[in-house]
């Protein structure tokens, strides 16, 4: 199964580079969603896969019940995909000022309004 | 800020003089074991695990730089409370003084190689903020920064060096490296070591042809000048080469390096001295042949040419920084230091006057002057060079005839004479000016009275301590007639002829100096000029002004260093992937892959974020599938609010189509930068599952949930107990987020009623 999940972490990952090199501000918010999913799967594949089972101790005994799921790049993953979250939002609000302000979401046409010094008013 | 100015300063300068006399004191009482040949080792362990330890070591060597360090330090911190008087500054710079005595101190008795280095580059530091002390004036800062550039490079090679010395010794006490000397010197790295070194000692001691950053580091105050740029950091290069001469010296690469080298300074910075208007610059210049003659005695084995090292050492120290300090005295009574605009000031300045007269007959080594012993045996040490003594004899001759010239010029021109119209002006100086010089410089006769004296208790030891365990020639005023007699006759007269004709010499230097190609001035300002155009060229190159432009060489650059690992590993065994067939999993892929695409392919934002949440769903799934439900839960959650969030955002935007797509061949072009990263990654991912999987943290954490965190979902009790920091490192991320957010929002507001108000005109 890991070798489908590193096909899927690669796919993830090419979308994303060919989103965050587009000229639309859209298309690069996109790609930082798509860059952060592929980081999970990349940290999930690594702990290595197994059918089911998840990381639970049952009632009334101290150690797993045989096999189960690795639950360290789980927690792992679960801190990445809250700050990936908040990287997302702080992502979103930029976006938005930048829309009050230039009225574009073309990332071309912001640096050449930034560069010719239009973003100087009070 | 003047009242303060006027009565603070009083106290620190007092302040100040206090830790170096102290040390000077401590050092003077442990003078008796020194002079008997014993050694005081005292510290504790810094660093253990990289055998660093703080030992002192108190020897003939180090009491010898130490009193001096000291001595000189508490003289120019009196001295400097007068001059530097009503400075706004002066609490910072009495800082910065301190802690270059303090970090010299540590070099010259440091038993640790390392802890040496450490202590050496504190000097080269605080010798940055002295000299770039007046920071308003772009001089000052751009000599600082050349010195610190030139003897923090040396001080890396230095690093380099004491480390390989340190390997190849067994040892990074000076004690043991100085007892493995005949280990070392066989070894194969003994001359990388020695080359590596010498570019420390050379950089910092101000040796031709990296000799420039010491002139220029006169735009320091004079009392720094004085003490670091005279006395006392300067000849720590000089002081490292003495120190580890029982380890490194006594080889011909040692001898043929030291000597040419040594020379060429010595007769080269004394021409540059004679040449310059400027009282300061001059002294400078006699600085660095001083170093240069200290080099090139440090080359010998033999005990005249050591003992010919340490009297100059101890009698350069004296009068230099006296010279230097009556030539500030002279500059805050006239407010010039050029030799043209000065003449007899005697009337003004008597006590300075005598105190030159005094340091001068030291430099010029007239007898009784100590500085007469230094010459007779600079001398005695020279013709003892078995290997040149005809040529280092007369590069000797040639400097100490120069010195002589320097000498009458420093003490005749500016106090003898007619009164110039400064010399008119000049105004009387502070006794804490006046005094400190005409104390160093009198003593310079006064131990000259007593050379046995000081033979026996500070060159003795100290010719012991870098020969180890020879005894030293005992210092005497009259040898009866000898060859190095005569030779002080012949550079006496010799002096005297360059003093009497210094116009025409001076015009035939300056000559000499215009036919150069270069200097090692001009050399660093074209080596930094490339520097500069380097790095703007490769900036300009990698960090356009473009954002797509630089992410694309990030993801190039990135894509290219982890293919080439990929690349590296031979073949993939795929032996401990699980193989089972898992056909819903598998779905949940495919529909990873059906999103992407679709997010990549689609026009539309509404469809673009549909599209988006299927990639979520799908990463869901897989976690839902393989025995993470929180996790899968909550990647729904938040994959639910982004699509939420980011359709209120993006929807606002300016619709797609007025937004230019890329070029088609920027958009080839950045689908193949794109499937190569994805192929990298996936990859570099099947490059990891295929290896060995250490689950002994896993492990350990699932057995320890139960009996130690009472909790039966052993990922919850990772986040919440075992990796509780990092939960907590986590919210902190998220609030500081939600912070900038609320900022970002904020701003965008105050800005929109600031144009508002704007638009309205101004208010009645």
């Amino acid at each position: 199964m890991e070798a489908w999940l590193a096909l899927a972490a690669g796919g993830l990952t090419a979308g994303a580079v060919y989103l965050l090199l587009a000229r639309s501000l859209v298309h690069f918010v996109f790609g930082i969603v798509l860059l952060s999913n592929a980081a999970n799967l990349v940290l999930f594949a690594a702990g290595r896969t197994t059918w089911g089972l998840p990381a639970l101790i049952p009632d009334g005994m101290s150690e797993p019940d045989g096999p189960i799921a690795n639950a360290l790049p789980q927690a792992l993953i679960l801190t990445a995909i809250v700050i990936g979250f908040g990287l997302l939002c702080f992502v979103l609000v930029l976006v938005d000022r930048v829309r009050r302000r230039w009225e574009t979401a073309d990332i071309d046409q912001i640096h050449e309004k930034a560069l010719s010094g239009k973003d100087l008013e009070p | 800020m003047a009242a303060t100015g006027a009565t603070r300063p009083a106290h620190l300068g007092w302040l100040a003089a206090l830790p170096p006399a102290a040390v000077f004191v401590g050092l003077i009482a442990s003078i008796g074991s020194t002079s008997a040949g014993q050694v005081v080792t005292f510290g504790f362990n810094w660093v253990p695990s990289l055998d660093v330890s703080l030992t002192f070591r108190i020897d003939g060597l180090s009491v010898l730089f130490g009193l001096m360090v000291s001595g000189i330090g508490a003289a120019v911190a009196l001295y400097a409370n007068a001059y530097m008087a009503g400075h706004p500054r002066l609490p910072r710079f009495f800082l910065y003084l301190t802690l270059f005595t303090a970090s010299m101190l540590g070099v010259v008795l440091s038993d640790n190689i390392l802890a040496l280095f450490v202590f050496w580059e504190l000097t080269s530091v605080s010798s940055f903020m002295l000299i770039g002390f007046d920071s308003d004036k772009a001089e000052a800062r751009r000599n600082a920064r050349q010195s610190l550039l030139v003897t923090a490079g040396g001080g890396l090679a230095l690093l380099a060096g004491l480390i390989l010395l340190g390997q190849v010794a067994g040892s990074y006490s000076i004690a043991e490296i100085n007892t493995a000397g005949d280990i070392v010197r066989a070894d194969p790295l003994y001359v990388p070591i020695l080359v590596l070194v010498f570019l420390g000692a050379f950089t910092k001691s101000a040796q031709v042809p990296l000799h420039f950053w010491l002139p220029n580091a006169m735009a320091a105050p004079t009392p720094v000048s004085a003490f670091l740029h005279s006395a006392t950091l300067v000849k720590a290069g000089v002081f490292l080469l003495a120190r580890l001469h029982p380890a490194l010296g006594g080889t011909d690469v040692w001898l043929w390096t030291l000597l040419p080298v040594g020379a060429v300074t010595a007769v080269w910075a004394s021409m540059m001295a004679l040449c310059q208007r400027d009282l300061k610059l001059m002294l400078a210049y006699t600085t660095v042949m001083a170093l240069g003659a200290l080099t090139l005695f440090l080359a010998v084995e033999t005990q005249i040419g050591i003992a010919a090292a340490m009297t100059f050492v101890l009698v350069h120290a004296l009068y230099k920084a006296s010279l230097f300090m009556i030539v500030g005295g002279i500059d805050h009574a006239t407010g010039t230091r050029n030799l043209m605009a000065l003449g007899g000031l005697r009337r003004a300045l008597p006590v300075s006057a005598g105190a030159a007269a005094l340091a001068a007959f030291a430099m010029a080594g007239f007898p009784p002057f100590l500085g007469f012993l230094g010459k007779e045996l600079k001398y005695e040490g020279a013709l003892a060079i078995a290997e040149a003594p005809f040529a280092m004899t007369a590069a000797a001759l040639a400097a100490n005839a120069m010195m002589v010239a320097v000498a009458l010029t420093v003490a005749i021109r500016p106090f003898w004479g007619p009164p110039t119209e400064a010399a008119e002006r000049a105004h009387g100086n502070h006794w804490a000016i006046v005094a400190p010089p005409a104390v160093l410089a009198s003593l310079g006769l006064i131990l000259g009275l007593a050379p046995g004296l000081v033979g026996s208790i500070l060159v003795g030891p100290a010719v012991e301590a870098v020969l180890q365990g020879t005894t030293a020639p005992e210092l005497k005023l009259w040898h009866g007639v000898t060859v190095p007699l005569l030779l002080s006759v012949v550079t006496v007269a010799l002096g005297s002829i360059l003093f009497w004709r210094m116009r025409q010499i001076r015009g035939m230097l300056d000559a000499l100096v215009r036919l150069l190609p270069t200097t090692g001035d001009r050399a660093y300002d074209t080596v930094m000029g490339w520097l500069n155009d380097v790095a703007l060229w490769q900036t300009r190159l990698l960090q356009g002004d473009r954002l797509r432009r630089d992410f694309l060489v990030i993801f190039a650059a990135a894509t290219a260093a982890v293919a080439t690992v990929v690349a590296l590993v031979p073949e993939l065994s795929f032996a401990s992937l699980s193989t089972i067939p898992e056909g819903p999993a598998i779905g949940a892929v495919v529909l990873i892959l059906v999103g992407v695409a679709a997010t990549v392919g689609v026009e539309g934002r509404l469809t673009g974020l549909a599209a988006l949440g299927t990639v979520g769903v799908g990463v869901a799934l897989v976690f839902l599938m393989h025995g993470a439900p929180d996790v899968a839960i909550t990647q729904l959650l938040v994959e639910t609010l982004v699509i939420v969030i980011a359709a209120a955002v993006l929807l606002r935007l300016p619709r797609t189509p007025e937004v230019p797509v890329r070029s088609t061949p920027a958009r080839w072009r950045d689908a193949l930068i794109a499937l190569l990263a994805g192929g990298t990654i996936t990859g570099i991912t099947l490059m990891v599952v295929d290896g060995p999987l250490d689950l002994s943290v896993t492990e350990a954490f699932e057995a320890a949930s139960v009996p130690e965190a009472f909790g039966r979902n052993i990922v919850n009790v990772i986040l919440v107990d075992f990796r509780a920091l990092d939960t907590l490192g986590e919210i902190a991320v998220v609030v500081i987020a939600g912070l900038a957010c609320l900022a970002l929002l904020r701003g965008t507001g105050l800005i929109q009623r600031r144009r508002r108000r704007a638009a309205e005109g101004p208010r009645p």
